[in-house]
């Protein structure tokens, strides 16, 4: 599992390559927790994800909790379509914001 | 501050393990590890066994050694366990001694009966490995679902329109154009179908983890295979059925189902659940081991006294309900599916068997269902019994209630059918049934009756009005099966036809019904797809139907959309109007001085009800200033009914001041002027009277 950060347009890009699941979940989780802090902007790339288990999923509502709860702002793009069914059906998906591609989420900061 | 409990106390095999906590049963997390507690009155040993996701055989087996064992609870916490690729079971030794109702056989291995979910039927009707030493198998659940502000919605019993349905029936038929058919998924995206019919509450069948593939068998003449379809056989009490869900293929069964129940709830529709208490899958002496039956099989069942199995439920083996250990285990589930799924209610199969004692016989209080009515996590849940049982107990209208329990009301399905049909003399007891049926819940007031015609058992309302006999021929049981005693009619042909006057009555019928149970008083309780006429080509027990006899055929939307905007406008008024819905019983006397009766009854005579034997009409008024025991103030409402071949005149109940009568439904003449949206009623061009044609029903709004 990659985690890969960059800074752009003063929004923190965080590229996640490989499968979320029990084994890699809490390291990412970790990784991502060093990048928040108040007011946060951030940019989470799922495009490299091919597989997201339960443990997956419920990493990815902690972060979304965490970084509310200091005021800031996440989004997701590039779920593959197989992800965003599951996350779709379990519940997961109301709780995000989420669009197709990097682009458009570096959008949604500059308004 | 870190705790203590955190560190292990003991290892076998590699594995780091400490004493567990008895309480509660089935696996929990703890810090570090997973907390797995099991109880056995007679059993002499316990084993873990812990598989890796779909392996052939475990990964390891670990003892319980006697320090982990208080009372007849065995609890052991192991840690570092990889929760997402575990499938756990038990190993119970014992004595095999069926005469005295011992059944332990330690090669074996066991389903915890608190399993959370269960794995072995992933997906729906992939077909199992037979082989597998442990078919059913269960697996850890994260209980950290988001449910943001949602809470059950506790919608008053008297306000509820039931639909009851059947998850992978609803979607599964390629008409339905989601995109994950059969699925809990698939419901979800049909919210907007649910919502214009206007009813307020799903009742789905069973959804407890279920082997589609019990005593499945090929039909001799179709080459069918025939499955375990409904699910009425419970293999885990705790976990939802994974191969109803989408997302059971990956483990995540429990959040789809508890998505779909929240998502429900945002859309003002409540969610029962069918649940099925008084059997289990294990069948009899020669049925498989799954799960009770190795772990304390006399505790869990009812047994004769030469150790074989009571049949009260017509399917192998009885529950035994009212031992206390099997009462603590009904509470459990429900407190469970009533607090982390946000269950509204439960519709309990076969409920009289619950109130059995241990040897069979029917308690004056039964223990079990005081408890279930008291319970504090259940307070507000709604609880409604199938007051019969397959050995010959029936108790509609004397169902043990404690004030809480309704029932499904099986004289109103049977009265209203016959009046239907036009057999004469019926019209005291439909007057009962309309009233909510106060002669059998004097005391318990109408919100004890569920009201229905048609139900998963028996014709759907299209067949009841199509057939006059059954045929079942498609489950392979020479047409032996299901039941006789229908009161159905085909208006004149067996089956479908083409013949146009017969297809006018039987829509005609449909409506007929529809309305006749959308006025009256209780709680009224729709079948799948009766709004669209759904057939079952005259089946009357589609149990192990896996096929169109089952599935909803989306595209009758299209054919029957004259039905549909029936059932859509009559559902509408009914909850438009607090006159059809009152908790209490009508007193047919005036109690608000308004110069009417709450209840008013007539024929075509004002005043003059026919409750001679040969009488095929009646119609009543609601006084609307009753409404609610008076409490608020509504329209009133004039219902005639002429289940008659022939068509009659009724006189009308002359309105005070200047209201007038209006029409909002009269099934005798054409769409669409046969119903009217709530509001923009018509008025009746003749005060006085309206002339009711040929087996009709009118409902007119006095305002």
């Amino acid at each position: 599992m990659e985690v890969i950060q960059s800074i752009v347009q003063n929004v923190n890009v965080v590229r996640l390559a490989g499968d979320l699941d029990g084994n890699t979940a809490p390291g990412v989780q970790a990784q991502i927790m060093t990048l928040t802090s108040p007011n946060v902007k951030m940019i989470l790339d799922m495009s490299g994800v091919s597989f997201m288990s339960s443990a997956g999923l419920r990493m990815l509502l902690v972060m979304y909790r965490t970084i509310m709860s200091q005021s800031g702002k996440v989004v997701l793009v590039g779920l593959s379509e197989d992800i965003r069914d599951t996350m779709l059906m379990t519940g997961f998906l109301d709780f995000f914001t989420y669009l197709e591609t990097l682009d458009d989420g570096l959008k949604t900061f500059s308004l | 501050m870190e705790r203590v409990d955190a560190y292990p106390t003991h290892e076998y095999q590699g594995y780091k393990l400490r004493p567990g906590k008895p309480f509660p049963f089935g696996a929990t997390f703890v810090p570090g590890g997973v907390n797995f507690a099991i109880y056995s009155s007679h059993a002499t040993s316990c084993t873990l066994v812990l598989f890796d996701k779909g392996e052939g055989l475990p990964k390891v087996e670990i003892p319980f050694p006697d320090e982990f064992q208080i009372g007849d609870v065995y609890s052991m916490i192991v840690f570092g366990l990889d929760y997402e690729n575990i499938e756990y079971g038990y190993r119970m030794e014992g004595p095999f001694d069926p005469q005295r109702g011992d059944r332990f056989d330690a090669s074996k291995i066991l389903l915890d009966p608190y399993a959370k979910a269960i794995s072995g039927r992933d997906v729906w009707g992939q077909k199992p490995n037979w082989e597998n030493v442990y078919p059913h198998r269960a697996l850890l659940v994260f209980d950290d679902f988001d449910w943001a502000e949602d809470r059950p919605l506790e919608i008053p019993m008297e306000d509820l329109v039931i639909y009851e349905m059947h998850v992978r029936s609803f979607t599964r038929h390629p008409s339905s154009g989601v995109k994950f058919p059969g699925t809990f998924a698939g419901i979800r995206q049909k919210m907007p179908y649910l919502k214009e019919l206007g009813v307020n509450c799903i009742e789905l069948m069973p959804i407890y983890e279920f082997d589609e593939y019990e005593n499945s068998r090929i039909n001799p003449d179709s080459g069918e295979l025939l499955m375990n379809y409904w699910g009425y056989s419970t293999v885990g009490f705790f976990a939802p059925k994974s191969g109803l869900a989408a997302t059971g293929k990956l483990g995540m069964q429990v959040d789809e189902l508890k998505a779909l129940v929240k998502e429900l709830h945002r859309n003002g529709i409540e969610v029962f659940l069918d649940v099925v208490f008084n059997h289990t899958a294990e069948g009899n002496e020669n049925g498989p081991y799954i799960s009770f039956k190795g772990i304390d099989n006399k505790t869990y069942y009812m047994l004769t006294p030469e150790g074989y199995y009571f049949n009260f439920s017509g399917t192998g083996n009885t529950l035994n309900c009212n031992n206390p250990v099997v009462r603590n285990i009904v509470l459990d589930c429900l407190r469970y599916w009533a607090s982390e799924y946000h269950i509204d209610g439960f519709r309990f199969d076969l409920a009289s068997i619950l109130g059995r004692d241990q040897f069979g016989y029917p308690l004056s209080n039964p223990p079990l269902l005081e408890s279930l009515a008291f319970d504090p996590i259940l307070a507000k849940c709604k609880l409604i019994a199938e007051a019969w049982d397959a050995g010959g107990l029936y108790q509609v209208g004397s169902f043990p209630a404690y004030g809480r329990w309704a029932e499904w009301n099986g004289k109103f399905r049977d009265g209203l059918r016959r009046f239907l049909k036009g057999e004469p003399g019926l019209t005291g007891d439909i007057a009962q049934r309309i009233q909510g049926s106060p002669d059998l819940y004097a005391s318990r007031g109408p919100t004890a009756s569920i009201n229905f015609i048609t139900c998963h058992d028996g014709f759907t309302l299209y067949d009841l009005v199509s057939y006059n006999d059954k045929h079942n021929e498609a489950n392979g049981e020479g047409n032996r099966d299901g039941a006789n005693d229908n009161n159905s009619w085909n208006c004149g042909c067996e089956g479908s036809t083409t013949d146009v006057d017969i297809n006018a009555l039987r829509m005609r019928q449909m409506k007929n019904a529809a309305a006749m149970l959308l006025v009256s008083q209780g709680v009224p309780m729709i079948l799948m797809g009766d709004e669209i006429a759904r057939t079952q080509n005259g089946n009357n027990n589609t149990y192990c139907q896996d096929n169109s006899l089952n599935w909803l055929d989306w595209n009758l939307m299209n054919t029957q959309g004259e039905l549909l905007r029936f059932y859509q406008k009559s559902i509408k008024f009914r909850l438009a109007h607090p006159v059809f819905r009152n908790r209490w019983h009508l007193s047919n006397q005036d109690r608000v001085g308004s110069g009417f009766a709450d209840i008013s009854w007539h024929g075509t005579k004002v005043w003059q009800p026919d409750w001679s034997g040969s009488s095929r009409l009646l119609a009543f008024m609601l006084d609307g200033k009753h409404a609610r025991g008076g409490m608020v103030s509504d329209d009133d409402i004039y219902v005639a009914m002429n289940m008659h071949w022939e068509s009659h005149w009724f006189e009308l109940p002359r309105l005070p001041g200047d209201k007038r009568w209006h029409v909002f439904a009269n099934t005798g003449v054409p769409s669409p002027a046969d119903v009217w949206e709530n509001g923009q009623e018509p008025v009746l061009a003749n005060q006085d009277g309206i002339l009711l044609g040929d087996r009709s029903v009118v409902i007119l709004v006095g305002k």
